[in-house]
């Protein structure tokens, strides 16, 4: 019965969502206040309802109700309580339903936050979000009904997949769909803007914040992702290229290019229907992730079980949303009107150049993902494409962009002198050399250029950020650093956390090492001035688990570092082993050991890895969505209707 | 004002191959090379870099090329039908390690098994290209005489050996021994 109540109030979602569509699309284009009024509480109605789906499937997996499908493909009555909850996300069908709330939780926030905007513009951009959220609740009951029965109800349930019992995978999956459907308030804030001709450009100061809150949550949710790769596969990567992975990135690549490129749109009128392509692609390319992961077209690690009519609807919908988008885009960008010009050396042209860069990469990405599928479609066969493309093609992108990223806070909009900017920074440049090749190789010995840029290039980065706070303080005192709006703040952190993850890539993708070794209780082995030495095995019993757990103890020059316990576990409901990962994680680098098979005669295949600087990664990611956090809560986006009461002289970029 | 158009044609452009991409599913593909004789070439061994692997390892007997590196998730996927066409059916197989880090590619060979005769080492990928390779892993049939008689892109699965190759190979032991 419970279930039936699920289906239903998803059904009357549907309908809710396609009310607010039409009284925010029709209700604009009319000029309906009694239609626009409506707005807020239909957007609550659609929370509710999917809410209220949301929260029977989650009592169908806590009381262990296997009449449904979905519960008993991914539950088990000894799942702990925790990961029974989060088995709701942990397959297609219930992931979708997570974001169709998760959807009608961005639509209730855009409409709060937007009271105080122009009533027609919002409306409209309300109306898209409802056709938006339509199509995938359409999508939820067409294809893929979490609540879908079957007879004879299973005594026991097949368990959620072993690797997803993990806490990482408890935030990342909704953190992800959240950056991912965040991304709709600034395409629906864009169309808006292109079928209302909006003449001035505050609409840019007004998606600002939804741009950047959603980045925030992208970062949060692939920073999450690839640190859960990386203790719970077992091979030590942090980043794999894998087609999944790469969904998720080419729209964090976009929508870096579009909280940039908004700023210029927002202070300088110019980059304007730049700046609206950005908005419309960053979040196709959020619509296309969900294709290539849903459909089965890619040959993924982690595709989700895959059914050719899923991926006809999304395509159909993909090709809809963005199809007509981008058809209002040719037929009213050449009415926008121009914005400023600017000269050679301004802030404009690094915010260009930004752009630029970041487009490539993530047309680079794009290429090296759907390259498969191209060769599949003209029938040229399966093939993959692997990091040696990508890290080609990437790095030599990224480096430049580093690069130019140290100047673009510190040049001025419209013009600037390189005289001025170059005084200013070059002892920040010499530092950064000097540290960064004599650091490099004092403690790694020898190395190739690229990892030598790579670390000049990250401390640059790091070192400019502080350009800005020293220079206010020399000119007020603590006062002008207490003083620096909170977008500025935002930025610097933001940028260090780029200059940061540099660093991590960099050293952990030359300096890593790793060892498959052959080893029996007793054998010890040196990797980089540690011992490892295997004492032995014991067994371990979890809830839905059987282990078995190594200890090892790892010296260095004689002192005891500390005792490691990798397992490797057999989930009782699951047929394969999986690797449970020891670490003893450090700032400077991480000892990582995984237990491979077991060979006979006590033997065990063991994997020992040193990862110098792996931290950097996730922290450089956690820096610059902190960055991302502040600068959204400026108080600037906060202001009445948008129509600041602060010169915007001094904006973050 | 077409330019404005630009960004529309692209999608179509992508829906286009998606819905091929969902309605297709090919496998097998004619090479130009087929018929012809392996294209020349020197490269290191893997084991022995001092020892030179040339397309003369190729000629005398009836045996598949394997284009293959760790980084390639299909030929994780293929190794363990590599292993049985290798140790089950007696096939000689010549690896080509592409792009690879060599140093890995011996310990993954060790780990799960080296179903290879011999092994190249295609640091740069240049022998590849004169090969036609796409990506990883592909998988040529050469006959005794050295000449390519058939090329498989992708991973190859047990239903290909059964179907397709090991009929092929059987074939062409047979055309040596006349």
């Amino acid at each position: 019965m419970l279930a039936e109540i699920g289906q239903i109030a998803l059904i009357l979602a549907l309908g809710i969502t396609l009310a607010q569509a039409w009284f925010g699309i029709a209700g604009a284009t009319r000029e309906r206040l009694d239609w626009m009024q409506a707005l807020p509480s239909i957007a609550l109605g659609q929370l509710v309802f999917t809410a209220v789906a949301f929260a029977v499937l989650s009592w169908a997996f806590v009381s262990n109700d296997f009449s449904i499908a979905y519960v008993a493909n991914n539950s088990n009555t000894d799942l702990p309580l925790i990961y029974r909850l989060t088995a709701v996300w942990g397959a297609h069908e219930g992931s979708l339903l997570l974001w169709c709330m998760l959807m009608a939780l961005w639509t209730v926030a855009a409409v709060w936050f937007s009271r105080n905007l122009p009533r027609v513009f919002v409306s409209r951009a309300i109306g898209i979000l409802g056709v938006i959220s339509a199509g995938f609740i359409l999508f939820t009951l067409l294809t893929s009904n979490p609540f879908e029965r079957i007879f004879p109800i299973p005594a026991e349930g097949r368990d959620l997949n072993p690797i997803l019992q993990d806490p990482a995978m408890i935030i990342h999956p909704p953190m992800l769909y959240l950056g991912y459907l965040g991304l709709s308030i600034p395409f629906a804030f864009a169309v808006s803007s292109l079928i209302g001709l909006e003449s001035n450009t505050t609409w840019a100061r007004w998606t600002r914040p939804w741009a950047t809150a959603a980045w925030v949550c992208l970062t949060l949710g692939i920073a999450l992702g690839s640190w859960w790769a990386y203790y719970e596969l077992g091979w030590g990567g942090w980043w794999f290229w894998d087609p999944v992975e790469n969904a998720s990135f080419m729209p964090w690549l976009v929508s870096i290019g579009l909280i940039h490129s908004l700023a210029v749109t927002e202070k300088r009128g110019a980059f304007r229907n730049w700046t609206v392509l950005l908005a419309i692609s960053a979040f196709a390319l959020a619509l296309l992730g969900a294709f290539l992961v849903r459909s089965g077209v890619l040959v993924s690690v982690h595709a989700f079980a895959t059914d050719p009519t899923r991926g006809v609807y999304i395509l159909i919908f993909l090709g809809l949303t963005v199809g007509s988008s981008l058809a209002l885009y040719a037929w009213r960008a050449p009415h926008m009107p121009p914005g400023g010009g600017f000269r050679l050396v301004s802030r404009e042209t690094f915010l260009l150049l930004n752009n630029l860069l970041l487009v490539v990469a993530a047309a680079a990405v794009l290429l090296g993902t759907l390259y498969p599928l191209f060769l599949d479609a003209m029938g040229l066969g399966k093939i993959s494409v692997g990091p040696p493309y990508f890290n080609a093609v990437f790095v030599p992108l990224m480096l430049p962009l580093l690069f130019f990223l140290g100047f673009g806070p510190y040049a001025r909009w419209k013009r600037s002198e390189a005289m001025e900017l170059g005084n200013r920074m070059w002892p920040l440049m010499v530092a950064a050399v000097v540290l960064g090749v004599g650091g490099t190789l004092l403690l790694a010995g020898p190395t190739g250029v690229m990892v030598l840029m790579a670390m000049v290039l990250g401390l640059w980065v790091i070192f400019s950020v502080f350009v800005e706070p020293v220079s206010r303080f020399r000119k007020k005192g603590w006062k002008g650093v207490s003083g620096m709006p909170a977008s500025i703040w935002g930025m610097l952190i933001a940028h260090a956390g780029v200059g940061l993850m540099a660093l991590g890539v960099a050293a952990v993708s030359t300096f890593s090492v790793e060892r498959d070794m052959r080893m029996q209780p007793g054998d010890d082995y040196d990797v980089v001035g540690y011992r490892f030495q295997f004492d032995g095995v014991r067994d371990l019993e979890g809830p839905n688990w059987d282990s078995i757990q190594a200890r090892f103890t790892v010296t260095r020059n004689g002192r005891e570092v500390t005792q490691m316990f990798p397992e490797k576990r057999i989930y009782r409901a699951r047929p394969d082993p999986l690797a449970q990962v020891a670490l003893h994680p450090r700032l400077r680098r991480d000892l990582y050991i995984a237990m491979g098979d077991y060979l006979g005669d006590d033997y065990w295949s063991v994997r020992i890895q040193y990862k110098p600087m792996v931290r950097f990664i996730w922290l450089g990611a956690l820096v610059m969505s902190l960055g991302g956090l502040i600068a959204v809560c400026d108080r600037r986006y906060r202001l009445g209707n948008g129509r600041s009461t602060r010169p915007s002289g001094e904006g973050a970029a | 004002m077409w330019r404005y158009a630009i960004p529309l044609l692209v999608l179509s452009l992508l829906m286009v191959f998606f819905w091929r991409g969902l309605s297709l599913n090919p496998s097998e593909v004619p090479s130009p090379l087929i018929g012809r004789d392996v294209p020349a070439f020197t490269l290191p061994e893997l084991r022995e870099p001092e020892r030179l692997v040339t397309e003369m390892d190729l000629v005398g007997e009836v045996s598949l090329f394997n284009v293959w590196g760790t980084w390639c998730p299909g030929c994780h996927e293929e190794h363990d039908e590599l292993m049985y066409l290798a140790e089950e059916h007696g096939v000689r197989i010549v690896g080509l390690n592409l792009r690879d880090d060599s140093e890995a590619a011996i310990r993954w060979l060790d780990r799960v098994g080296d179903p290879f005769a011999i092994s190249a080492v295609d640091a740069d990928g240049q022998v590849s290209i004169d090969w036609g390779v796409y990506g990883a892993p592909e998988t040529f049939v050469l006959d005794h005489q050295g000449r390519i008689r058939h090329k498989h892109i992708g991973p190859i699965s047990h239903e290909d050996i059964e179907k397709r190759l090991l009929p092929l190979i059987r074939g062409l032991k047979e055309e040596a021994r006349q």
